[in-house]
């Protein structure tokens, strides 16, 4: 199995000890400030992060840490009550969605959204960045588009192929499975050519056999030149393909640093790991009353 | 009963300006709904524009027809544009809202008796296709044409001629759009905004063309329809609006032809309904008054409409995965 | 002020009477050809002419109102005015007096009095008028007078919307046969009260209970079955669409086209301060409703049912989870709601006055309006909602003209959708 080999894990990220908002040698998204609250609940409170570029970041944390709150306000799905960020040294603050996309940040959701009456190829084809067809009034006459989207169709047969849905491609998403589907909306967050690519839990939901070959195509982005940060519970794959991990519990950084030694840092279990047992155990032992009490927050 | 009368009557509605109209209100509709899933329920106030865009202009301003018929279209783009800017970037359900109430200010602003130098109030507008030259722009001499139930006069015949080289380029749009990239990310939004605006598509720009385009067939339905008879804002009520989806629904939302076909029969029906209840009436084959008997066929369009929303909501020409109800 | 009460002699001299031209007879002929007229394509009218000295005036804005009917016109350069109406019925005929030359006013009577239809179908509402002070109910009297029918308004539009918001908040249906139901409710009262010749006391509260019937049987026949199939939410809303068609036109189907009334519609005024002067039904209408939301609200903060409902709005599957029988509390919501709606269209029968098949479409936007201002799903908000939108409806017609009302609060509705689409009282959605 291909997981045994230990990948080349990128080193020298950062600059002085590995503290929560340590600068980084060549960072790609620059963090400052960012706060977001919920009537009364602080969500995210970052005082200062950076994403080392050509790496694989991994963001962890329990459960309502403010994982998925920190994505949706750095790719302009959600805004901020206070806060800058800058992407490759351009501020993104107030910049719509769409836009933080075209600049080459490009997310996948924790909800999977597959397209689902629209064809796997469809899908992939609608990921293709600067189509004249997309335009109104080109749209009308394909000679205008027709060989683009000859081409497009054939770079996402190719990612179709790498993720094993080319065979698929006739058929509807809302027919695929919900790993396959994961698998779509990862290639399809491909097609747009990113420079930075955020996943929010690839793996939640996928057979270990699917998580194999989806491990593969996070590390085969770092190998093509990409950045990713993603967000995974799962802690084999953090400690095997990420090459930095930052921990947020409540909103803040906690802890940040490469992931062998942040995993035993005491800060970090008691966060995360030693809560993270904790439920854990709460299923096994069928202590009932934890999960409702969970439920119920 | 005379079933002669009753069977030419049917078959009259096949083709009819009404019929015209209907049909581009409709695909407009299923370029709102059927293909940008945008819950439209204001479709009467887009054809009131256009009808009273042409025929003000022509009134008060003494434009001519064709200039009057352009800026009915422009009516109605602008409208599709007050409408998108504060919804479209809300939920569905809200949109459908604001489309019908919109619809309803629109219609009370042509009815108030505020404007009725330049509306007509209650009484509405007549006359602007004499005024603005398109009665004599009619191409065809004075006589009867057509044959059994599809005889026309020239006007009619004129009317119906421009309706449906109207509706046939509407319809060619439509198709041309749908297949195209442009179609694809309409399609996306539909299915889910926040997926397509992850991939860098403007999906507000991309909704109101949607809304704009939708539109226009909307005011085109209604200018067909001022072409033929005057515009009364009696005409431009919410049940227009449920009517129309209700011939949307029959035909297929998320279908190009669908829309066209289910106006044709939602008006042959009617025509039908309209013939046969007060025949039976009549010949106490059903025990109910003239009036009621009129009144029945609504009740029909009603309990239809649901029954298909609810068995067949893909309509008779959709496909049962390609069901547009997604949410 | 009175006519005979007019002590000033040389006032007196100056006082001018309008001829009685109903007296006179004819009343085909004498209408002027070039009459201002509006709504001719009704079979009635109410018509008049304007004059002082005997001097026509021309340019005299006539506004004429009820039965959820309103026409305004501008006299004609010779006086006269005519306003077809829909219906044989009670109308009241206001001249305004703000378009009078300076110094003219109405001196019998108020400027706004009422006219019955009689069987000629036609009938002439004359005004005294001439130079005078002008009995001019002061802006802030009318202010407040209209305020109160606001408040009046907005208490049955608030009965209705509470029931919309508690089923759109439990099912996550847009209701759009809600609007029937509250005509239902007031065709029931018909039924009861006038068909029957029951007591009104005793129409009333059946009309209620058959609403309540109605809501039990449209969500055992109807709404459960679609729940089980799981139809989506813009499904269901196209399924009400058809629902509110079919009952819109079945309702027309017993009663006609026309205008009915419930007995006892036109009660009396009582003066109360000022000019401030409400009928007893408006006076009863707004006792009713302020008790019945009263214990409606002790229902939904109290009882578990009510703690349910609120249960299911927050979250269903939650409250699922937790034991609370969702459909058995759905239920008791849909048969809530009908019970609300239809004592709402009992009022609003009152209000207006008078019982139409159609009346009930007329009131649904401005009860969604009601309930989008005060946050979707929100049952308190939703009463918030439909005071304000009562109050505006009432009190914009001093400002705009009075077929217009309906306008105001339509579009304060799509500003609040711009601004603050959670409503007033809700919360903003998760995003993503
Ligand atoms: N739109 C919202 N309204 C109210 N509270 C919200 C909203 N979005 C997020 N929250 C709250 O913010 C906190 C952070 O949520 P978030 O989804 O970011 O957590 P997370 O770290 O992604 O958790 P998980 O690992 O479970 O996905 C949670 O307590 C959540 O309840
Ligand atoms: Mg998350």
């Amino acid at each position: 199995m291909s997981s045994n080999e230990t990948p080349q894990k990128a080193t020298g990220l950062h600059v002085g000890t590995a503290e929560p908002g340590c600068k980084k040698t060549d960072p790609m998204l620059v963090i400052d400030h960012v706060k977001k609250s919920f009537g009364g609940l602080t969500a995210v409170d970052v005082e200062h992060l950076e994403i080392p570029k050509n790496a694989i970041t991994a963001l962890i944390g329990p459960n309502g840490a403010g994982k998925t709150t920190l994505f949706n306000l750095l790719t302009g799905f959600d805004t901020p009550d206070t806060g800058t960020w800058s992407f490759e040294g351009k501020s993104l603050s107030g910049v719509p969605s769409f836009k933080v996309a075209q600049m080459g940040q490009v997310r996948t959701f924790q909800l999977t959204k597959a397209l689902s009456l629209l064809t796997v190829l469809d899908n992939m084809k609608l990921g293709a960045k600067d189509q004249a067809g997309e335009g109104i009034f080109k749209s009308l006459f394909p000679r205008f588009w027709k060989k683009q989207d000859a081409e497009i169709e054939v770079k996402a047969m190719e990612l179709l192929k790498r993720f094993k849905l080319d065979t698929k491609k006739e058929d509807f998403a809302a027919s695929l499975s919900g790993g396959q589907r994961k698998l779509l909306e990862m290639a399809r967050a491909l097609m747009t050519d990113p420079v930075l690519v955020m996943l929010d839990e690839p793996m939640a939901g996928v057979n270990p056999a699917l998580t194999q070959s989806l491990l593969e195509h996070v590390l085969n982005l770092k190998n093509d030149g990409m950045t990713v940060l993603f967000v995974e519970h799962d802690m084999h794959m953090v400690r095997h393909i990420a090459d930095w991990v930052v921990v947020m519990a409540e909103g803040k950084v906690v802890a940040e640093g490469p992931p062998d030694t942040v995993m035993k840092e005491q800060a970090v279990i008691d966060a995360y790991l030693g809560a993270h047992q904790d439920t854990d155990l709460g299923v096994i032992t069928g202590r009932i009353d934890t999960i409702n009490e969970e439920e119920s927050k | 009963m005379d079933w002669g009368t009753i069977i030419n009557n049917t078959l009259a509605g096949l083709l009819t300006p009404t019929t015209i109209a209907f049909a581009l209100a409709a695909l407009g509709l299923a370029m709102h709904f059927g293909f940008a899933g945008l819950l439209n329920f204001g479709i009467a106030g887009f054809m009131a524009i256009g009808a009273y865009g042409y025929a003000i202009s022509v009134l008060t301003f003494g434009l001519p027809w064709w200039l009057g018929m352009i800026i009915g279209v422009l009516g109605s783009i602008a409208f599709a544009v007050l409408l998108g800017v504060p919804t479209l970037r809300l939920r569905g359900d809200y949109l459908a809202i604001v489309t019908i109430a919109a619809a309803e200010i629109a219609r009370l602003l042509f009815l108030t008796t505020a404007f009725t130098d330049v509306t007509g109030s209650a009484d509405g507008l007549f006359g602007y296709n004499s005024a603005g030259g398109f009665s004599s722009a009619n191409p065809f001499p004075p006589g009867s044409y057509g044959f059994g139930p599809w005889t026309y006069n020239s006007e009619t015949l004129w009317v119906l001629t421009f309706g449906l080289g109207v509706l046939a380029l509407c319809i060619w749009l439509l198709w041309a759009l749908m297949r195209s990239p442009w179609g694809r990310v309409i399609k996306g939004i539909r299915e889910d905004e926040d997926a397509v605006r992850a991939l860098g598509k403007n999906v507000f720009a991309y909704k109101m063309q949607a809304l704009i385009i939708g539109g226009v067939f909307g005011g085109l339905g209604g200018i067909v329809y001022a072409a033929f008879a005057n515009v009364s804002p009696g005409v431009y009520v919410t049940s227009i609006t449920f009517f129309i989806w209700t011939a949307l629904l029959l035909g297929g939302a998320a279908t190009i032809f669908g829309p066209v076909i289910g106006s044709v029969i939602f008006w042959v029906l009617q025509a039908f309904l309209s013939n046969i209840l007060p025949e039976l009436a009549i010949n106490g084959i059903l025990p109910v008054d003239g009036t009621q008997a009129a009144t029945l066929r609504f009740v029909l369009v009603g309990i239809g409409l649901m029954l298909l929303v609810i068995y067949r909501p893909q309509g008779i020409f959709g496909d049962k995965r390609e069901m547009t109800f997604v949410k | 002020m009175n006519f005979l009460s007019v002590g000033n002699p040389r006032r007196l001299l100056k006082l001018l009477i309008v001829v009685f031209t109903s007296l006179i007879i004819g009343l085909g002929l004498l209408t002027p050809a070039n009459a201002d007229t509006v709504g001719e394509e009704y079979d009635y009218a109410v018509l008049g002419n304007v004059k002082i000295e005997g001097v026509a005036v021309g340019g005299v804005r006539m506004v004429v109102e009820g039965s959820g009917y309103s026409a305004e016109t501008l006299t004609s350069d010779d006086g006269s005015w005519l306003i077809g109406v829909p219906t044989k019925d009670v109308y009241s005929v206001t001249l305004d007096e703000s378009t009078l030359p300076a110094g003219v006013v109405v001196l019998e009577g108020e400027p706004t009095q009422e006219v019955e239809l009689g069987l000629s179908g036609r009938v002439v509402m004359n005004f005294f008028i001439g130079e005078g002070e002008r009995n001019e109910v002061s802006f802030v009297d009318q202010f407040i007078s209209r305020f109160i029918y606001g408040i009046n308004f907005g208490l049955m539009l608030g009965l209705a919307s509470v029931g919309l918001s508690l089923v759109f908040g439990t099912t996550g249906l847009s209701n759009f046969a809600h609007g029937e139901m509250v005509t239902f409710g007031a065709v029931a009262a018909l039924v009861f009260g006038v068909f029957m010749q029951l007591p009104i006391w005793v129409a009333i509260p059946l009309a209620v209970i058959a609403s309540a019937g109605m809501g039990w049987s449209l969500d055992a026949g109807l709404w459960k079955p679609l729940r089980k199939k799981g139809l989506g939410i813009v499904q269901l809303m196209i399924v009400s669409i058809g629902l509110s068609l079919t009952m819109r036109y079945i309702i027309q189907f017993f009663i006609g086209g026309g205008t009915e009334q419930l007995p006892g519609f036109d009660s009396p005024k009582i003066s109360l301060f000022g000019a401030v002067a409400l009928s007893s039904n408006d006076l009863y209408s707004m006792g009713i409703s302020i008790a019945v939301i009263i214990g409606f609200a002790v229902w939904l903060i109290k009882t578990k049912t009510g703690k349910a409902t609120r249960a299911i709005s927050d979250n269903p599957d939650l409250a699922a989870a937790s034991g609370i029988d969702v459909d058995k509390v759905i239920r008791i919501v849909w048969i809530v709601a009908a019970a609300l709606a239809g004592l709402s269209g009992v009022l609003w029968a009152y209000f207006r006055p008078g019982i139409k098949w159609d009346m009930g479409t007329q009131i649904l936007l401005l009860i969604f309006a009601a309930v989008t201002l005060g946050g979707l799903g929100t049952a308190f908000g939703a009463l918030i909602g439909a005071l304000i939108v009562g109050i505006l409806v009432e009190t914009s017609g001093m400002f705009i003209p009075s077929d217009l009302k309906y306008v105001g609060a339509l579009v304060v509705l799509i500003g609040v959708l711009m601004f603050r689409p959670q409503g007033i009282m809700g919360r903003k959605q998760r995003i993503g």
